[in-house]
């Protein structure tokens, strides 16, 4: 039961952080073929709604949250925070690779740090909090 | 101005982050991911107070760092708003029972820092 627990929490922790970074970047991506949208009136929006990029980052940004949402049914928010802030890692490949944005030396530190504390988070037990009070109905 | 748009994202994000997590541990565990699954938690999330609070707590807070960013610098905002790490966990802790064991505090720690530097 253990056991599958942590492989649940696993799988899904990474399709939290993936839909999270590629949301950011499909969304980043959408919104340059769009131009600056600053305005009162709605219509801008929904031009850059039609945007397939921009309507890819709605998607996965949407997922993220469900899925986030799912994950903090049975884990630790403490668990969950730290795991998941590897999409700052995978954001900032994702810009390097796709965006051509430079990474300089502090920011790879920064990286290293994330990760590092991420997978010492993520060796640990993923639920430890008490159970609910029967919530009334 | 900048510092209570700076409390604004914190302090709403944060409990907002508690919020949910009650809420989600009350709905119960999610077994299994169709649609019917899907649905009771879209259901339970017009329902469910502890959601609905989590969710608007959230909303603020997003609207509040759109507003610091455009009056402050991303390398002022996220170094600032990293903190929320360290916030959550000691929450975690002390509002939500988790066991924060020294693991769970390094990692936290390393995040923390590790955020600071990455928006530098």
């Amino acid at each position: 039961m253990d056991r599958f627990l942590r492989h649940k929490t696993l799988v899904v922790s990474l399709v939290v952080i993936a839909s999270n970074a590629f949301g950011n970047y499909t969304l980043t991506r959408g919104m340059r073929d769009v131009g600056s949208v600053v305005s009162i009136s709605p219509l801008p929006y929904i031009h850059a709604m039609l945007d397939p990029w921009v309507i890819a980052g709605i998607v996965l940004l949407a997922t993220w949250m469900v899925t986030r949402l799912a994950l903090l049914s049975w884990a630790d928010l403490s668990y969950v925070i730290m795991v998941t802030s590897t999409a700052y890692v995978l954001s900032a490949l994702l810009a390097k690779v796709f965006l051509n944005e430079r990474i300089s030396a502090i920011r790879w530190v920064g990286i290293v740090l994330i990760s590092a504390g991420a997978f010492i988070v993520a060796r640990t037990f993923p639920s430890t909090a008490p159970e609910p009070e029967e919530p009334e109905e | 101005m900048k510092w209570i748009l700076l409390g604004l994202v914190v302090v709403p994000g944060t409990l907002g982050d508690v919020l949910m997590t009650i809420g989600m541990k009350r709905h119960g565990e999610i077994e299994e991911f169709d649609l019917r699954s899907l649905l009771s938690l879209l259901w339970d999330m017009v329902r469910n107070p502890y959601l609905i609070t989590g969710i608007v707590a959230m909303a603020v807070s997003f609207f509040a760092l759109m507003a610091l960013l455009s009056v402050a610098q991303l390398s002022f905002a996220v170094p600032a708003t990293a903190s929320s790490y360290l916030v959550e966990t000691a929450l975690a802790k002390y509002v939500l029972k988790e066991e924060i064991d020294a693991a769970r505090w390094a990692g936290a720690c390393l995040v923390t820092i590790g955020v600071v530097l990455a928006s530098l």
